[in-house]
């Protein structure tokens, strides 16, 4: 089975952690994605760097630019991910936009997670309707989830479409911003959380954007099956590099 | 073969709607209300009056008698520079702009590369009362300073780029951002005919008054409708699209767009998409984009701001890619050229952007008894600090 589908069934409250592959350093990957196991890190979203990522706000932004000014490419993701499954059990994502997926060929590209021992992506440019479309017999060739997001603007009527395409989870989005806003829950995010709970959707629901901290971790995973933190987690990077990892998820998950 | 968008929002291969999920209910209420807005008898109504009334349509068809003898062909200048506020950008923010009204948005957002558009803009926003926030790149802002203010004056709240290079292509990675931000009450005017579908289509709609005008003119000048030539400079290509489309499906005229080379097509500071180009995806469409083997967007150059962003909109990529329409990449140094022959022989000071447009005849002959009729999308007040800085003014 599927290692991020294996993961959801466990009875706990799933903590993903997304990074910029290449950032703080180019070699950094695999070190960074085994100290994130070891830490007891559920799930990991490694991010392949964009030069214009149109959903990200600065944090995620600055990130990708230093990755990329470092030299990562996909080519070189791949390589350095190549033995990965030698030593970590995790699932995996990638998640990047689609146009340096498309360059590379998206057959190819998913044929390579495969091999790797990818196990789904995260592709937040390539919209539901295309991927049905064109693309969902391709990841499936390859044992490859592919999650989408939705947000407090997308319709149930929407969101059940959504949930007939996914498998693994959808990526709930916590509020109308980019990544990386950090004004804490309200009860308009509460209110949200619910509506979708209640709509017994097949696929769990975790949430991303503004989650960056123990309360906001809570607050998300009251209603969903677990949290995601991304530019919480490269500023931590930023400023205490791999050394306090341990530090950082104890901070969130007690 | 069909050069208008198809049902899905593509033309051939290229267009299409790739967004994220946040911005899908906002694309898709324009997607699903565009056609049927624009085509409401009121609408129309509205729309023909403020082109008329505010922004002095007609635009002249002028024919251009000194630069026609020394090119030896018959040469008109559609002068969308004596539009108001100087280009042909407002034809689109005037449509727009009653689009937004009629989706119940209160709050307008538009990114700038020239400030051509950031000007027509906010020249609207002011026009109908609306918030207005323009994004535009430092290094636009430094060298178009003159349009800044004007946006300033208008009310407009100018906000710069700072990512990437700092110019087109990043004040609109900024606007996109701004949408996401501000779901509900925002509309994103594009300027270009770029973006996701509906926005190439419904630019391209907005602008093609220009072909509409011109088909009408020529025939009280020469008798028929079609020139056998229409020109028009190419970034994201709005005035492009505004002038081939009602020429498109003609096959007797031919279709040239003219784009920027920058310092030399291979150059490594250049804005030539047609040449350099590979298909993939930018600011929600998928079509040719300057970019590296591994599907970065790279940075374009062009010494004239509204020309400097590494895609063209997927309309024209079709036309590149069909053999529909000529493609001819213009170096700084011959568009400044042309700019300034202008100004000797017609007294008429282009924006460089249409300097691209004029430098078509040192690309191609043209016959004594042919009718070419090039877009003037601008005029070039705008320019003067960079004609100053070029010709040692």
């Amino acid at each position: 089975m599927n290692r991020i589908k294996t993961k959801l069934q466990e009875n706990k409250k799933i903590l993903s952690i997304y990074f910029s592959a290449g950032y703080p350093t180019l070699d950094g990957t695999i070190s960074l994605i085994q100290d994130l196991e070891k830490n007891g890190v559920d799930l990991i979203e490694i991010g392949l760097p964009f030069s214009d990522p149109l959903a990200d706000g600065p944090t995620i932004q600055a990130s990708s630019t230093k990755a990329l000014e470092n030299g990562m490419t996909t080519e070189i993701l791949f390589q350095q991910l190549h033995d990965i499954r030698k030593s970590v059990q995790i699932p995996l994502i990638i998640m990047g936009y689609f146009n340096p997926m498309l360059q590379y060929g998206v057959e190819k590209f998913c044929q390579k997670c495969q091999d790797i021992g990818i196990d789904g992506l995260i592709i937040p440019d390539l919209p539901v309707d295309v991927y049905a479309e064109n693309y969902k017999a391709i990841f499936e060739k390859y044992g490859l989830l592919n999650i989408f997001l939705i947000t407090p603007q997308t319709s149930d009527e929407r969101i059940r479409f959504i949930d007939s395409v996914s498998d693994g989870f959808i990526y709930m989005v916590s509020s109308a911003s980019v990544t990386g806003s950090q004004s804490g829950f309200g009860s308009t995010q509460e209110n949200y959380f619910k509506r979708i709970a209640d709509l017994n959707l097949k696929n769990p629901q975790i949430v991303g954007f503004g989650i960056s901290n123990q309360e906001t971790f809570q607050q998300a995973t009251q209603f969903a099956k677990g949290a995601i933190i991304g530019s919480a987690f490269i500023q931590h990077l930023t400023q205490s590099g791999n050394e306090k990892i341990a530090d950082f998820v104890r901070s969130i998950r007690n | 073969m069909n050069y208008n968008v198809d049902e899905k929002g593509y033309y051939g291969e290229f267009g299409g709607a790739y967004i994220p999920e946040m911005l899908y209910p906002n694309v898709e209420e324009l997607r699903s209300k565009y056609l049927e807005i624009m085509d409401e008898p009121e609408f129309k109504s509205e729309f023909n009056q403020l082109l008329k009334d505010y922004v002095g349509r007609p635009s002249p068809l002028y024919f251009a008698k000194r630069l026609s003898e020394k090119y030896n062909t018959k040469i008109y200048l559609k002068r969308e520079d004596l539009n108001h506020t100087g280009a042909h950008k407002i034809n689109n923010t005037i449509g727009q702009i009653l689009v937004a009204k009629r989706l119940g948005k209160k709050r307008i957002i538009a990114e700038t590369g020239a400030g051509q558009h950031g000007v027509a803009t906010a020249t609207v926003c002011a026009l109908m009362g609306l918030e207005c926030i323009v994004y535009m790149g430092e290094i636009d802002i430094a060298r178009q300073a003159p349009n800044v203010a004007r946006m300033k004056m208008l009310g407009a709240e100018v906000r710069a780029a700072l990512s990437g290079s700092r110019t087109l292509k990043d004040a609109t990675n900024e606007a996109i951002r701004d949408w996401i931000n501000n779901p509900v009450d925002t509309h994103y005017i594009i300027g270009s005919a770029i973006g996701p579908h509906p926005y190439p289509d419904m630019v391209t709609r907005f602008q093609s008054i220009i072909s509409e005008e011109i088909k009408w003119q020529l025939k009280e000048k020469e008798g028929k409708e079609n020139p056998d030539h229409v020109v028009a400079c190419i970034g994201g290509g709005s005035n492009a699209a505004g002038t081939f489309y009602h020429f498109l499906h003609e096959p007797d005229v031919n279709i040239i767009a003219v784009e920027a080379a920058g310092k030399g097509i291979h150059s490594g500071h250049s804005a030539a998409t047609s040449k350099l180009g590979k298909m993939g995806i930018i600011h929600g469409c998928k079509t040719l984009l300057m970019q590296t083997a591994d599907g970065q967007i790279t940075e374009p150059y062009s010494i004239s701001a509204g020309l400097d962003y590494p895609g063209v909109g997927p309309m024209h990529a079709y036309l590149s890619t069909s053999s529909r329409a000529e493609f001819f990449s213009i170096t700084d140094e011959d568009a400044m050229q042309a700019g300034l022959e202008l100004c000797k022989l017609e007294g008429i000071i282009p924006a460089i952007e249409s300097s691209h447009a004029l430098s078509v005849f040192k690309e191609r002959r043209f016959k004594p008894d042919d009718i070419v009729v090039i877009c003037l999308s601008g005029r070039g007040d705008k320019d003067l600090n960079t004609y100053i800085e070029y010709f040692k003014l």
